[in-house]
């Protein structure tokens, strides 16, 4: 599981134009994903971070802009094609979008049977077993339907679902976001020990401060239709931009910094 | 590409040991889990000095015949070996799904639900009757909480759209009626009772039920999707939460619009069926529409209108409160409005069939004939 040099590109995105109507949301928006990282996506409600997502994943045609993942164009290519680089990446839709009639276990061997029919049910039953304990959730949620689980319980079921294949990358849209302080840091966890483990990239779209201090190797600002800044959390500090100051230096943002700190402090200690 | 993962078996002077080699990932295993169960014979050692790379699926798979054949794994990298770990720990017993019952015992559990879950249904539309009529008496001594707005934008939904479709489905039955009628009765020379037919079938009849089962189709299944929906986002809640009664609010102004939209609907929707049928009859039994017109007015009577113009408020109601009431019920996930809207149909059409029974008798017997 050697990691290819950090240089190593997994999604480029160049010239991007995104509209609705009349409402533009990305004009000539460029963006990186290197290979291995976690990089967290930030901007103002409304400021399209889902469509970029979407744009990525091919849900969204955009009107202009090339995107390439895993060095192969994504628009407008032919369904076989298509499946080949599926394979390939989870997606963790907002409110983990489970499939409402399927139990969690099920919901997790979807992919699985949709791309490897081979494998027989007494080992897609364990995959699933083992995928939603390791996503966090209890082994006796494997039976579940998703109407009786809470919350972030759906959100590490959705999880559990993206990582099913075994993924080299990984989009989440907003991971803990109505997750409580102990769910949200115990899914940073997970997401920073899944990408260690797994080897895994990850595209984060967050609006919590903990998970980009804690866990983004990178942070990616969209503003003005554009991803006006990307870099570490202290090379975005020292850009003069009203919206990135105000953003990492409110008072949640300071919050944030020290809660990081008492936290590093306290590793330190053991 | 990596190679595809694949295993040797190698014995020594301490036991069997496999090798592995190659990607021992989702993707590029192949075979392989079939391939280890076919493993026989005791194995100590499991080497994966060689493989290439790893991923969960592979270290199940791993762990698994470690676990089973209490052999030892080695040639890890740390990564590699972090990987196995959690994977292994995060081992899981599969639950067994329990066997189904025997074909009889099942047929007779189904049979038994499906009535107490019919029963349920009854007992649950009576109270949501009452509720709504509890409703209506509030709004009613408190006018200002009538939903005037709403309730006019019901009246278009419901009734002002459902023209086209419900003219254009009255002319063909009315047509078809006619044509049946007069190839049957012109075996005895009746032809000219085609009229009668028409007219009395139409609208003592036919108008009504038509309508009902086309604003069953059209609205109350909307309303049953709409407010299910509007549970499963919460709104409903919302609305409660903010003092606002969801019976006022979205069942009253529905109920009222479907009860008088019915009427209209129903007697429009006649009126087009003789239209039809008139036509058949000048067509194809050269009657003209002014002989056609007087013999309507001397056979169909005026009682007629009356049982059209009863009959279609009842109606109404049990439409709009069906699919409001299916709709109230949803609870949990987007099947369940799927479940509940084709409920509200399939019990609204039943409910008009056997209320239009209990009519015909019920008219007959006090001398509408």
């Amino acid at each position: 599981m050697s990691r290819p040099p950090k240089s190593d590109t997994i999604i480029k995105v160049r010239g991007l134009r995104n509209a609705f109507g009349d409402a533009v949301v990305h004009d000539g928006l460029d963006l990186d994903v290197r290979r291995g990282e976690i990089l967290g996506v930030v901007g103002g409600s409304g400021t399209g971070k889902s469509v970029l997502m979407r744009s990525i994943i091919g849900l969204q045609t955009p009107v202009e802009g090339q995107i390439e993942v895993f060095g192969e164009t994504t628009i407008g290519r032919d369904e076989t094609e298509a499946m080949d680089v599926r394979k390939r990446w989870g997606i963790l839709f907002q409110g983990g979008a489970l499939f409402s009639t399927l139990t969690v276990a099920e919901n997790v061997q979807v992919p699985l049977k949709e791309f490897y029919p081979q494998l027989d049910q007494q080992l897609l039953d364990e995959i699933a077993g083992y995928k939603v304990v390791m996503s966090g959730l209890p082994a006796d949620a494997s039976p579940k339907y998703p109407a009786e689980l809470s919350g972030g319980m759906k959100k590490r079921a959705g999880l559990a679902r993206a990582l099913a294949l075994d993924p080299e990358l990984l989009f989440l849209d907003e991971p803990t976001a109505g997750l409580d302080p102990i769910g949200a840091a115990a899914f940073d966890d997970l997401t920073a020990s899944l990408q260690k483990t797994l080897g895994l990239t990850v595209f984060l779209i967050t609006h919590d401060l903990d998970t980009l201090y804690a866990i983004c190797d990178r942070v990616a600002v969209l503003a003005d239709k554009k991803v006006i800044a990307v870099g570490t959390i202290p090379e975005l500090l020292a850009l003069d931009h009203p919206w990135i100051q105000e953003y990492f230096n409110g008072p949640r943002g300071r919050a944030a910094v020290a809660s990081t700190t008492r936290h590093a402090a306290r590793e330190d200690q053991v | 590409m990596n190679e595809p993962a694949t295993f040797e078996r190698i014995d020594s002077g301490g036991g069997a040991a496999l090798c592995f080699s190659g990607d021992l990932s989702l993707a590029r295993i192949g075979d392989l889990p079939k391939r280890l169960e076919a493993v026989q014979g005791p194995v100590s050692r499991i080497d994966l000095h060689q493989i290439e790379r790893i991923d969960t699926v592979g270290a199940w798979l791993v762990h698994r015949f470690a676990r089973d054949h209490g052999a030892e794994i080695v040639g890890l990298q740390p990564d590699e070996a972090h990987l196995l770990e959690q994977v292994a720990a995060a081992e899981c017993p599969v639950e067994k799904p329990r066997p189904q019952a025997g074909l009889i015992p099942r047929v007779l559990g189904e049979v038994g639900e499906a009535v107490v879950t019919a029963g349920k249904t009854l007992y649950g539309l009576l109270g949501f009757l009452g509720a709504t009529l509890i409703a209506f008496w509030n709004v009613a001594t408190h006018p200002s909480r009538f939903r005037f707005n709403a309730t006019v934008h019901r009246f278009e939904i419901v009734g002002v759209t459902a023209l086209g479709i419900i003219g254009l489905m009255s002319f063909l039955i009315g047509i078809v009626i006619a044509q049946q009628g007069a190839v049957q009765l012109r075996q005895f020379g009746a032809e000219i009772y085609t009229i009668n037919l028409v007219g009395r079938i139409t609208l003592r009849e036919l108008g009504v039920l038509m309508t009902a089962i086309m604003v069953a189709g059209r609205s109350g299944s909307a309303f049953a999707a709409q407010i299910g929906t509007m549970k499963l986002t919460e709104e409903v809640d919302a609305m409660r939460t903010i003092g606002v009664s969801p019976l006022e609010a979205l069942v009253l102004p529905r109920t009222i619009a479907v009860v008088l939209m019915m009427p209209l609907l129903a007697f429009y929707s006649s009126l087009i069926g003789i239209i039809g049928g008139g036509l058949l009859c000048w067509i194809a039994l050269d009657i003209p529409p002014i002989t056609f017109i007087m013999k309507i007015r001397e056979v169909v009577p005026m009682t007629d209108l009356w049982i059209c113009l009863i009959k279609a408020p009842v109606f109404g109601i049990i439409i709009a409160l069906a699919g409001c009431f299916q709709g109230m019920q949803v609870e949990g996930d987007a099947e369940q409005v799927g479940h509940r809207t084709t409920t509200a149909v399939v019990q609204a059409i039943f409910l008009v069939i056997v209320l239009d029974a209990f009519f015909a008798v019920f008219f007959s017997g006090i001398g509408w004939k």
